[in-house]
């Protein structure tokens, strides 16, 4: 097999489905519809994050955001964000599954605004009762690889530790806890949470997470269409590097070029 | 109950007064919305889209109606 067919194949598959792309992108804080389609479309994202809310009775021309990301053409994974206990969040996911027809969704259980740190045992309770609904829930957890197995044994069929808060942007604060969950998980890894730029996605993928899961890093550029694109090559450059096997770390040089028949 | 009477019902929080006798599916128009593009949840249980047309809408209901919006 040639590297070009190599790459080609490197699909990943959760709950069943299989992507290429091993960047899931959110859909919140753009400046308009119109810009976040065109990031979408630039991160070459298989896979958007969305959030359930009430519909504006008071004004229902609105526009929406199915009339800008079709929903054919890119897997809506609806997201809990917001819910700070199990029942908000199994509610939500219901009212989801009504909505879109589906039972893959992105569960998140918040512990407190500050931080907006996941609440685990919330959220290994909501995984619980969502697996029994027959709901396949890719879960948002803290980088704990116990925390991650104990989710996975209740049916996550995707662990999604935060590389660091949401929305910070300070990139992975513990490459040690990414690295034993992936080491540890027979499910899909995606680094969820904490990205800044291109090279927080890289990294992520150097470790070996199967995917990474961003909304701010994008949204929040300067120019967002143009960071999808930078997310997009290196989440690529990550994956093929991580494929690739990088050399060892040495503690001093080691010369390129060879020392027999110098002058 | 006269099927001409008005009702009152909350929808997503608001106070609405609608014409008793009419479906989920009936209600959620007559707001303007396409039911095959939201949820629907009657006094916290879901109404699945097959009964929309077939559920009626009663006096004191309480209605949570959702749609995708951008998120994280």
């Amino acid at each position: 097999m040639t590297a070009q067919q190599d790459i080609k194949a490197d699909t990943w598959t959760v709950a069943g489905r299989t992507f290429s792309s091993r960047l899931i992108v959110g859909t919140g804080k753009y400046k308009s519809l119109e810009e976040n389609a065109a990031a979408v479309e630039a991160s070459g994202a298989e896979i958007v994050t969305v959030a359930v809310r009430r519909v504006n009775i008071s004004d229902p021309t609105q526009p929406r955001l199915t009339d800008f990301i079709d929903p054919r053409a890119v897997t809506y994974l609806p997201n809990t964000a917001g819910c700070f206990t199990a029942d908000e969040a199994i509610r939500t996911l219901r009212l989801a599954r009504e909505a879109g027809g589906w039972n893959l969704v992105k569960l998140e259980v918040l512990g407190e605004a500050k931080t907006l740190y996941p609440d685990m045992r919330e959220t290994l309770r909501a995984t619980e009762v969502l697996v029994k609904e027959g709901f396949e829930p890719m879960v948002y957890c803290v980088d704990d690889p116990i925390a991650a197995k104990q989710l996975e044994e209740a049916g996550a069929v995707a662990i999604m530790p935060l590389g660091a808060p949401i929305g910070s942007g300070l990139g992975i604060q513990n490459v040690v806890t990414i690295r034993l969950i992936v080491e540890g998980a027979g499910v899909p890894v995606l680094v969820d949470a904490g990205v800044g730029t291109a090279s927080d996605a890289a990294e992520a993928m150097e470790l070996g997470c199967d995917g990474v899961l961003m909304n701010t890093a994008i949204a929040e550029a300067k120019d967002p269409v143009l960071m999808a694109r930078a997310m997009k090559a290196a989440v690529e450059a990550g994956r093929l590097a991580y494929l690739a096997g990088r050399m060892r770390k040495r503690r001093y040089a080691d010369p390129s070029s060879p020392l027999a028949g110098l002058i | 109950m006269n099927v001409d009477e008005a009702i009152g019902i909350r929808v997503n929080g608001e106070a609405r007064r609608v014409a008793g006798g009419m479906s989920v599916a009936e209600m959620v128009g007559s707001l303007g919305l396409d039911p095959a593009k939201v949820a629907v949840e009657r006094n916290r249980e879901i109404v699945p889209r097959s009964l929309l047309g077939e559920v009626r809408v009663e006096d004191g209901d309480q209605f949570e109606i959702v749609h995708f919006v951008g998120g994280g």
